[in-house]
């Protein structure tokens, strides 16, 4: 049962993530990068890390992929031709990816990994919250302060100026 | 299921796929919804490791951290590219390459 569940958000994941990149409408790929996102979460409930699938469904889909979509949105008229939703050079993109994937790949394969056995935490969000407040309290901070920057930024440029 | 080299196959097969999306797509939006998926591969990387690699939280905190800088980078290039649409009427990132109007 365990299997086939994993099985299908393996599948999920990787098939959409496929219609998102090969997708000739562009909100086509908006909905595929949903699916791709929702497993991503699932994969991350595998490893023990429920957070972590809280955060991924909260920030990238509530917050990235809207903010996407609204991209798209604001970046058509109704009236022009699609021809910038095309892809370009496909033929030397499938060589240069399929030889990174073949190196990652026999990388994976070649390396002895160390596979430490560690038992299920009964909670995660504690840990998380005290290891950002103790260990990682400067980069807590740091990051903060980048999101601020980030969103001043943001409605610096997206402002109309006339 | 209980093995790392599976999430690392996933997440190798996922930076693959968002390289390729960055590489052929003309539509600059397309091109950043690639660079979610090479970071969200990444992502996957730092979990499994924290799972399998005795890492314990360590690595899901830095995978938040990720995340936060994800959500970052996705509102100034969307601004960017709302921007450029603005001025030059395409987001085909091939039209854009002069810094100043």
């Amino acid at each position: 049962m365990d299997n086939i569940a994993f099985g299908l958000i393996i599948a999920i994941t990787l098939g959409s993530a496929l219609m998102v990149v090969v997708s000739k409408q562009l909100l086509y790929s908006a909905i595929a990068l949903l699916f791709t996102l929702f497993g991503i979460a699932g994969l991350y409930i595998f490893m023990w890390a429920d957070f972590m699938a809280g955060v991924q469904v909260v920030v990238y889909i509530g917050g990235i992929l809207v903010l996407l979509i609204f991209g798209i949105m604001l970046t058509n008229k109704i009236s022009s031709v699609n021809i910038s939703h095309t892809s370009l050079q496909r033929g030397v993109g499938a060589v240069v990816t399929l030889g990174v994937l073949g190196f990652l790949i026999s990388m994976i394969n070649n390396t002895s990994w160390l596979q430490l056995s560690s038992v299920e935490p009964s909670q995660t969000a504690d840990s998380i919250g005290r290891l950002l407040m103790m260990d990682f309290l400067l980069p807590f901070e740091v990051a903060s302060l980048l999101l601020l920057g980030a969103l001043i930024g943001a409605a610096m440029l997206s402002r109309n100026t006339n | 299921m209980d093995n790392l080299q599976t999430y690392l196959y996933i997440s190798a097969i996922l930076f693959s796929l968002g390289l390729y999306g960055v590489i052929t797509r003309r539509n600059g939006i397309a091109v950043l919804m690639g660079v979610e998926l090479i970071l969200n591969s990444a992502n996957i990387n730092f979990v499994a490791f924290a799972r399998f690699g005795g890492m314990n939280f360590s690595g899901q905190v830095f995978a938040l951290f990720v995340i936060i800088m994800a959500a970052a980078e996705a509102a100034v290039a969307l601004a960017i590219i709302i921007n450029v649409f603005n001025n030059l009427d395409t987001v085909n990132i091939d039209d854009a390459r002069e810094l100043k109007l």
